[in-house]
């Protein structure tokens, strides 16, 4: 456990000491929604699908936020020291993950709420979508993580490691913007809610072992 | 070292599976012909039409054998993908490699198959209906997994990236279909499926299933053929390879069929030599033979870095 917390404090100083790099995903979340604003004028319908409209854009921002996941640790030569004496691997990958977790999902998720209410969504759905985004978003870390441990070792790669993460993040966008979208209709959020938790338990479970493994596979000559 | 563990060890050859495939390929293949042939003209003409959806449903004949296939061999793909990684065994790779295209080409098939049946029935091209959905989804696994073999320049690198994709996407695909199918019974009224209308006659599914065992075993086919062009490909800087090809050339078709089985005869304990060398060098003094000389020089080099320790890599 001290391995990942020692993993996470280095991480979160070195995001620290760029903080424009840590804050560029908010940036283009928060972009992105500006754009989508002006391209469904009616606000009716934008706010019928506020909730939907945060969680793609979430997703996208995760996405794109995932390049610079081990790029960096690549370059300097850190990402195969952490490979020869981090034991278990696991909890390096943990411990990494979750420090990026808390300077991109975590902000998405906090912020998600107020954007998909700027787009004039029903309040009510607020409390919903704010925690579906709690529980969603580490689990779009941990399997997009995957993808980008795959391509590390590519100069290109972020093209396709989005085309392999986002069929993989199906089911999490499935959940969570059912979720999100269940106050406005009437329904119970909490069964979607559930999922999305044991998604997160399944993949914070399975995936660091994935990433691991993809890790050490990219760093073989 | 039991027997299973040599006849793994064996089997972990490709030199080894080269010279047994040749009748696996023709078999699948002959059988693969043959049912397609009967089961496509039983389907598409013989069969009955449907109550309800007239002549339209013939389809399914194509349809269901490719929609099945496309999830069996993402399946496989997992499977291999798991050997490749515990027992680095370069076949795994290559089915990996020779799979991945073939199980795109089936959703392919299976999505465009389900549009043209979609338009007459649900009066729509595409319904993001959850079977439509997930294919889509398989679909793109698929592209991910070639995409992925291929920005990977070092072919054993790229190889065990797509091992590890490949287990990820087989633990990931129950997961994305039922959680399709959850969404659409949440936000949309059930749709007419196939396999829960009520039972078909014999008459209907009898010719799909000499569809489905007909298209598996021509994918089977497809995959061994594959895997030997596979194999030549990536051993062609190996004796047995070269030898197999100049035979092939000089000797015609005939003789070759006794080939592959002297190959097994004489050489089933993987071995670092070449086995071959001694036998050939009286009968082929003549051409542009490239010599004891090149050989010996060349491979140790090549053999060490080829995958794993072992000599299992069939050199």
């Amino acid at each position: 456990m001290s391995l990942a917390a020692a993993q996470a404090r280095r991480d979160f100083a070195i995001a620290l000491r760029s903080r424009s790099e840590a804050a560029q995903p908010l940036a283009f979340f928060v972009l992105a929604a500006l754009l989508f604003a002006l391209a469904g004028p009616d606000a009716e319908l934008r706010g019928a699908i506020a909730p939907g409209v945060v969680w793609t854009l979430a997703l996208f921002a995760v996405t794109l936020s995932m390049e610079g996941l081990f790029r960096q640790d690549v370059e300097d030569g850190a990402l195969e020291q952490m490979l020869l004496h981090a034991r278990p691997l696991f909890s390096a990958v943990l411990g990494k993950l979750f420090a990026h977790w808390c300077l991109t999902g975590l902000p998405l998720a906090l912020l998600g709420p107020f954007v998909a209410l700027a787009l004039q969504a029903p309040p009510a759905v607020a409390p919903a979508l704010a925690l579906s985004l709690l529980l969603g978003t580490p689990t779009l870390t941990l399997i997009g993580a995957i993808a980008a441990a795959l391509t590390a070792s590519l100069r290109r790669g972020s093209l396709l490691a989005a085309l392999i993460a986002l069929p993989l993040f199906v089911p999490t966008l499935i959940f969570g913007v059912s979720a999100g979208l269940a106050p406005a209709a009437g329904q119970e959020a909490t069964p979607p809610l559930l999922m999305l938790a044991a998604l997160l338990a399944a993949a914070a479970t399975g995936a660091p072992f994935a990433v691991g493994a993809a890790l050490r596979v990219s760093q073989e000559h | 070292m039991g027997t299973l563990s040599a006849y793994l060890h064996q089997l972990g050859s490709p030199r080894w599976f080269f010279s047994l495939s040749r009748p696996w390929g023709i078999g699948f293949a002959a059988v693969g012909a043959t049912l397609l042939a009967v089961g496509w003209v039983w389907g598409l003409v013989f069969a009955p039409p449907d109550y309800q959806q007239g002549n339209s449903f013939r389809i399914i004949y194509v349809h269901v054998p490719s929609a099945h296939l496309a999830e069996a061999l993402y399946l496989a793909m997992g499977a291999a993908g798991v050997v490749l990684l515990v027992w680095r065994m370069k076949l795994a790779d290559m089915f990996i490699a020779v799979v991945a295209p073939v199980g795109m080409a089936m959703a392919g098939i299976a999505l465009a198959t389900g549009a043209i049946w979609g338009r007459p029935t649900w009066g729509a091209w595409w319904v993001w209906d959850a079977r439509t959905t997930s294919m889509l989804a398989l679909f793109f696994l698929y592209v991910g997994v070639i995409g992925l073999r291929q920005a990977i320049p070092s072919p054993r690198q790229a190889g065990r990236a797509a091992a590890v994709l490949a287990v990820v996407g087989t633990v990931n695909v129950p997961i994305v279909k039922y959680s399709v199918d959850w969404w659409l019974t949440l936000h949309q009224p059930a749709s007419f499926t196939l396999t829960s209308a009520p039972a078909m006659p014999p008459s209907m599914w009898v010719p799909l299933l000499v569809n489905v065992v007909g298209l598996y075993s021509f994918a089977a086919a497809l995959i061994v053929a594959g895997m030997r062009n596979e194999i030549l490909h990536r051993e062609r800087d190996a004796q047995w390879v070269r030898d197999q090809l100049r035979s092939g050339e000089r000797e015609g078709p005939a003789p070759r069929m006794g080939e592959p089985s002297a190959g097994v005869r004489e050489g089933p304990a993987p071995r670092m030599e070449e086995p071959s060398a001694g036998e050939r060098e009286g009968r082929s003094p003549s051409k542009k033979e490239p010599s004891a000389g090149v050989r010996e020089g060349r491979s140790p080099s090549k053999k060490g870095k080829r995958e794993g320790p072992a000599p299992r890599s069939g050199k």
